[in-house]
């Protein structure tokens, strides 16, 4: 084999970003294996049953909403925004990972995103939908959601395009198409692979409708390529767009602790390590039940390492500069606020927790002994993810249990309906992935083959 | 390998396309048509009531005045149902045998009255008062059509929001003099300039508040 001449070592420059010795042919048969050959894992099965169970627990908990109203819930004056708003930030930061791999990366070629852009786009697109749920829940009376989108409508009125939540309802539809058309189009071409490799003849129409009669032919790569680069323009502006909306919904209201000028690039920053997060959270114990090792390397383990200590350093700073803008704008609600907030409140409990999750554990990221560790990593990983929910409930709950009025002070504690439905988006999330890991190639085959050394065109 | 799809399918796969975006237009443009017909709305719906009580023929051949049996309408928020009496005080003069009366007259012994057939129904959310609007220069006439030529009463306006909305935004066009309010003849509208000069310092004679304030919600949903 040593002189093979398509088996010669490739001098790179930097760690390779897949494991050596993988060819064209392997790479399809190992990635498309996982979905057509491989009998499907007892690990999976138990899984899927408990992410299914929490998706009935979400159903009751809807039902009962519906049935009841929102007052099943712990949030009431003063404090109007709990649960359902933290969850839906919280899930909706998640999803900025997977577009920041799929689009951003893309666009900076870098090339390790492939192995993991699939899965953190479909992660996206499960976010997405488990965040809709909440802000649609909370306006009570869903089924006339239509009432937000501008349409010629009986009330001759239209809805009021100066309220950020109006905003946040064309954020979130866009982003989401954008998420799913991006994640679709990147799949055409591995729905033919699967195509034409199942031996099934209805799971042959079924991906054969998937793939839009894709042949390969070299007109349909170039209009491919063109359609997938401009996605990747499309959604690369929604990174950064989405986060920033949202951070509206509180920035613009006058609530101390809310009107912050920092929060759009502190709220972007904190969805992409919250992302992040979860993509090493979902990416560790999947390439090791998996075996694709050799796919996700311990390369893309630590650049995703370093992307979430970057960003966590990007949220400390925003830590900061609210405590600071708190005691610099010389405003006696800012003030009281931090005070509040951080050393006389009753919540300072969570304030100092999300400190030590956020900003504190991170930091072990700096030494490469734990950056190497991936038990340590999906811990952290972990972590980090409480901690951004901590942040969300830090901003939301306590600026708003401290009203103006004293006489309107409250506390706010959730009901059992507001962990289920929480528990309940969770059990969607890993439902929904569950799914696709079974059902769909987790990594993009072409792209995978387009990185391998074998694709190195030689120019003499 | 065998085709899995036969040829024809391309020709579905391209009609899917289009077709998505032109059904899925009809259907927007079919919910929303549907939603302002009078199935919808009750517009145009003549009710039969349990007396053939014609408006055409008291308000239009005999010249009632409106405020005759609608006693409250310019003092309260419901312009009144008449009495089972008030049509009695005709009623035993003329036509005093007329079988089709008999349900009058049977309210009159017992005392139980006509169950009248609602025709214009507000929803219970908005707030209405008839008697600001009569007192501000909207006539019958302008939301109940021409009840003179009713020979059953039917709902004229959609008596949506929209609906509402356009006199609220502008009620120049549609305000008219004190005199002219319970005119069934008056033209509903302002459309020349020199009804719009009148129906201008017609706002102010009877001081009606901007359309800020006039659409404001809690205006109509308190």
């Amino acid at each position: 084999m040593a002189d093979d001449p398509h088996n010669e070592a490739p001098i790179h420059a930097t760690v390779p970003v897949v494991g050596a010795g993988l060819t064209f042919s392997s790479v399809t048969d190992k990635i498309s294996s996982l979905v057509l050959k491989r009998k499907t894992p007892l690990w999976w099965f138990i899984g899927f049953a408990i992410s299914f169970v929490l998706v009935q627990l979400l159903l009751l908990t809807i039902t009962h909403l519906l049935f009841t109203g929102i007052g099943i819930w712990g949030n009431n004056v003063p404090v109007g925004w709990a649960f359902d708003i933290i969850n839906f930030v919280w899930w909706i930061g998640i999803g900025h990972a997977g577009t920041l791999i799929s689009a951003i990366l893309l666009l900076l070629r870098q090339k390790w995103r492939t192995s993991i852009n699939r899965f953190a786009e479909a992660m996206t697109l499960f976010a997405v939908a488990s965040a809709g749920l909440f802000p649609l829940l909370h306006a009570g009376r869903p089924w006339l959601l239509y009432w937000m989108f501008p349409y010629p409508n009986t009330m001759g009125i239209q809805p009021q395009f100066r309220s950020p939540l109006m905003w946040d309802v064309f954020a979130i539809s866009t982003y989401g198409t954008v998420s799913a058309l991006f994640w679709f189009i990147g799949l055409i071409p591995d729905f033919a692979t699967l195509r034409d490799r199942t031996r099934s003849k209805p799971f042959q129409i079924i991906y054969g409708m998937l793939a839009m009669g894709w042949r390969g032919s070299a007109r349909h790569w170039h209009r491919y390529e063109m359609a997938y680069l401009l996605l990747a323009g499309l959604a690369t502006p929604l990174v950064l767009s989405v986060h920033t909306i949202v951070s509206f919904d509180f920035a613009s209201g006058v609530i101390p602790g809310w009107h912050a000028t920092i929060f759009p690039p502190y709220f972007v920053a904190g969805a992409i390590y919250a992302g992040f997060a979860m993509v090493l959270t979902l990416t560790i114990p999947l390439r090791k039940l998996f075996g694709l090792e050799d796919f996700i390397t311990m390369r893309h383990i630590e650049n995703m390492a370093k992307v979430m200590l970057a960003t966590g350093l990007i949220v400390a700073y925003g830590y900061i500069m609210e405590a600071f803008f708190g005691w610099y704008s010389g405003n006696i609600y800012e003030r009281f606020m931090i005070w509040n907030r951080i050393i006389g409140g009753p919540y300072r409990g969570f304030y100092w927790a999300l400190i030590l999750c956020n900003v504190l554990a991170p930091q072990i990221i700096w030494f490469k002994r734990f950056r190497k560790n991936l038990l340590v990593l999906f811990l952290l990983s972990i972590v980090v993810s409480i901690g951004m929910w901590l942040e969300r409930f830090v901003i939301i709950v306590t600026s708003l249990h401290r009203d103006f009025l004293p006489s309107s002070w409250g506390m706010y504690s959730p009901t059992v309906w507001d962990f289920s439905m929480f528990l309940g988006t969770i059990g969607l999330f890993f439902a929904l992935l569950f799914l696709f890991i079974r059902f769909l190639p987790i990594i993009s085959i072409f792209e995978m083959r387009t990185i391998l050394p074998e694709a190195e065109v030689e120019e003499d | 390998m065998p085709q899995i799809f036969h040829h024809s399918t391309n020709a579905l796969a391209k009609v899917s396309i289009f077709g998505a975006i032109f059904i899925l237009l009809a259907a927007l443009w079919a919910a929303a048509e549907l939603h302002r017909s009078s199935w919808n709305t009750g517009q145009w719906i003549e009710r039969q009531q349990p007396i053939q009580f014609s408006h055409k023929h008291h308000t239009g051949d005999d010249g009632i005045d409106c405020r005759y049996c609608h006693t409250s309408v310019e003092i309260a928020a419901s312009a009144g149902m008449p009495s089972t009496e008030t049509c009695m005080n005709c009623h035993k003069q003329i036509w005093a045998d007329s079988p089709y009366l008999e349900p009058v007259r049977a309210s009159f012994r017992t005392g139980k009255p006509i169950e009248w057939i609602r025709v214009h129904d507000l929803p219970d959310y908005s707030y209405f008062n008839h008697s600001i609007h009569v007192n501000k220069g909207v006539g019958c006439s302008t939301c109940h059509g021409r009840v003179d030529q009713m020979p059953i009463a039917y709902q004229a306006s959609t008596l949506q929001m929209e609906w509402c909305l356009g006199c609220h935004r502008n009620p120049e066009k549609f305000i008219r003099p004190e005199n002219k309010i319970f005119d069934m003849e008056w033209r509903p509208e302002n459309r020349t300039s020199q009804d719009l000069i009148e129906g201008r310092s017609l706002l102010s004679k009877y001081q009606i508040q901007k359309p800020d304030v006039l659409t404001s919600c809690s205006t109509c949903h308190r």
